[in-house]
């Protein structure tokens, strides 16, 4: 029994479109309706659909990608665990100030996933009880997923000054 | 890099900043968490008041060369992911960019990709069964397991050539097909594993230390287990009645759905993921032994006229259309033709759900190759698990959850 969305499309004043691509459904919601609807929507999604677990949460950018408008993407894979159905919720975000509303609130599990988008993308989230890197080391200035960060060539490394035999 | 020890948890624990209480490192070069992981615990006595893990020692940047590799080629990192069950990691890879191109694979691929799938999960929860039990003091278990892990390396080493980092699959199908020698074995390990499995039973399950170490040790209930996204042996030890190869079958699992049942337990325990773990290794095997007996023939790859998979290579010297196409998939300006979108696939691995959700933007490789890890979502778990516990149980509960530092850095 899938959902209807079309109802809940609707429901949250027409924001977001819906895709489907092979067996997966998305509702993308654009950067400007983002931070106001995204909690609303998951948490309708997560109290009154069904879906109670966050399989998945991951950022994307899409800097010169065909045919984008928004920058940065960050994708909750929804799931009922009763049942197995899947949806997939894209909200946008754009620079200067990256930002999405935390869904720590609905899910924990969310905690370390946000924190990698966050370290990954420098997307933060609005409410996140310990918005920290995780995978790069704390002091580390860079976002190194983004499209614009190079993957190849000079870089942190270099600025590491060989130690001399006084220091060591 | 001075960490400080914020509150890694949602709610800071009543008095955590005693005067009294001591601050370990643990890692991130210890026995015990195998790899390099590090946990920042704070003690009162021996009781763990709080736990904040640090990661990221073993980060290499994967998702970012997932970027820059095309998709037969990032299969040999995919393959470093998870390195107790490389080939599980290299066949839910290949079975996403398959979804996104929307290629059907041969039956006989099928059921092959199915037999290291699950010889892969019976390698994986050997060594984490192993490993848990030398972590708390019975070396000979790991032994046993070990001399098991050993004839699957000689299965996937006469399979593609390698033992531990195959990199067998292919967009389409098979580095190579399988022959009888390597069926022969297969059928000999579905012959002698169940007797050394049921050794591993005889040592652990009613082993006096090893259920006082395990038994009511960093139990999780099926509402946080769902809540933290738990998947895979972690979240069905807590009774969380999910599993991929039932509720969204691929590969050979819909002809082979009798052959195995879904092993939960409801306790949420050490004990109890141990005990899912062993039962699922048999599982495995009956999956096994249906789909050797059961092999299909025919071709591994897709046919070569779709113009997705890599020819034969008598075709490339010996045909000029063997060689076009040849060349076609391996200069950079041509390769796949992938449609301009985005899909998320996913596979039961021994650890859990591991999904990859691949952007394509038309060209031979990804635009975004993210791996949805399942270590990484279960040592998120660790601190709630292991809040209120003995330090001696931080083994116990780290080798339980069965964390692959390589996976959950990548």
């Amino acid at each position: 029994m899938a959902v209807d969305l079309e109802a809940l499309r609707h429901r949250f004043g027409e924001v977001f479109t819906i895709e489907q691509f092979r067996d997966n459904r998305r509702l993308i919601l654009p950067a400007a309706h983002a931070a106001q609807t995204l909690l609303p929507l998951l948490q309708c999604l997560k109290q009154e659909y069904g879906f109670d677990m966050l399989a998945e949460l991951g950022g994307i950018d899409y800097l010169g990608y065909p045919n984008a408008t928004d920058r940065y993407a960050v994708v909750y894979g929804l799931t009922n665990t009763q049942t197995g159905e899947r949806l997939f919720v894209k909200a946008y975000a754009n620079d200067p100030q990256p930002e999405l509303p935390s869904v720590t609130s609905l899910w924990r599990g969310a905690n370390w996933m946000e924190r990698e988008v966050y370290d990954m993308y420098g997307v933060r989230f609005r409410g996140h009880p310990d918005l920290r890197r995780i995978l790069m080391p704390a002091d580390f200035q860079d976002f190194p997923l983004r499209k614009d960060y190079p993957l190849r060539g000079y870089g942190e490394r270099h600025n590491f000054l060989p130690l001399t035999r006084a220091e060591s | 890099m001075p960490l400080t020890a914020v509150a890694a948890t949602e709610e800071d624990l009543a008095g955590a900043d005693r005067e009294y209480l001591y601050t370990l490192n643990f890692g991130p070069q210890h026995p015990a968490t195998h790899t390099t992981l590090r946990l920042i615990l704070t003690l009162d006595g021996e009781t763990v008041v709080k736990a904040v893990p640090d990661i990221g020692y073993l980060h290499s940047g994967f998702e970012k060369l997932g970027e820059d590799l095309d998709y037969n080629q990032y299969v040999t990192i995919v393959d470093r992911m998870n390195y107790i069950s490389p080939v599980a990691n290299e066949i839910a890879w290949h079975h996403t960019v398959e979804k996104l191109l929307g290629i059907e694979i041969t039956p006989r691929c099928k059921y092959i990709r199915t037999i290291l799938a699950e010889l892969a999960r019976i390698s994986d929860h050997l060594l984490c069964i192993g490993a848990a039990a030398l972590d708390l003091g019975a070396l000979t278990a790991f032994l046993y397991a070990f001399n098991q892990r050993e004839a699957v390396y000689n299965i996937i080493e006469t399979a593609s050539g390698q033992r531990f980092h195959p990199s067998f699959t292919r967009v389409g199908g098979l580095a190579a097909d399988v022959g009888d020698e390597w069926i022969a074995l297969v059928r000999q390990f579905v012959r002698q594993f169940p007797k050394a499995h049921a050794d591993i039973c005889r040592l652990l399950n009613r082993n006096r230390i090893f259920l006082d170490r395990t038994r009511g040790i960093g139990v999780l209930t099926k509402e946080d287990a769902i809540n933290y996204s738990c998947s895979g042996p972690v979240a069905r030890a807590s009774g969380v009645v999910r599993d991929l190869r039932k509720d969204e079958p691929y590969l050979a699992y819909p002809e082979l759905n009798d052959a195995f049942k879904v092993v939960c337990a409801r306790e949420g325990d050490c004990y109890a993921r141990y005990l899912v773990r062993m039962e699922e290794m048999i599982e495995s095997l009956h999956i096994v032994e249906a789909a050797i007996e059961n092999l299909p023939s025919g071709p591994v790859n897709v046919d070569v006229n779709e113009k997705l998979t890599i020819p034969d290579k008598t075709a490339v010297y010996r045909s000029i259309e063997g060689l076009i196409q040849h060349f076609e998939l391996f200069m950079w300006n041509r390769r796949w033709q992938t449609p301009v979108n985005e899909v998320y696939g996913a596979q039961e691995t021994a650890n859990g759900e591991l999904g990859f959700y691949v952007v394509a933007d038309g060209t031979g490789r990804a635009w975004r190759a993210r791996t949805r890890p399942p270590s990484f979502i279960h040592f998120a778990v660790f601190p709630h698990l292991i809040e209120g516990h003995l330090i001696s149980d931080v083994p116990a509960v780290l080798g339980s959850l069965n964390i692959i530092a390589a996976e959950l850095d990548r």
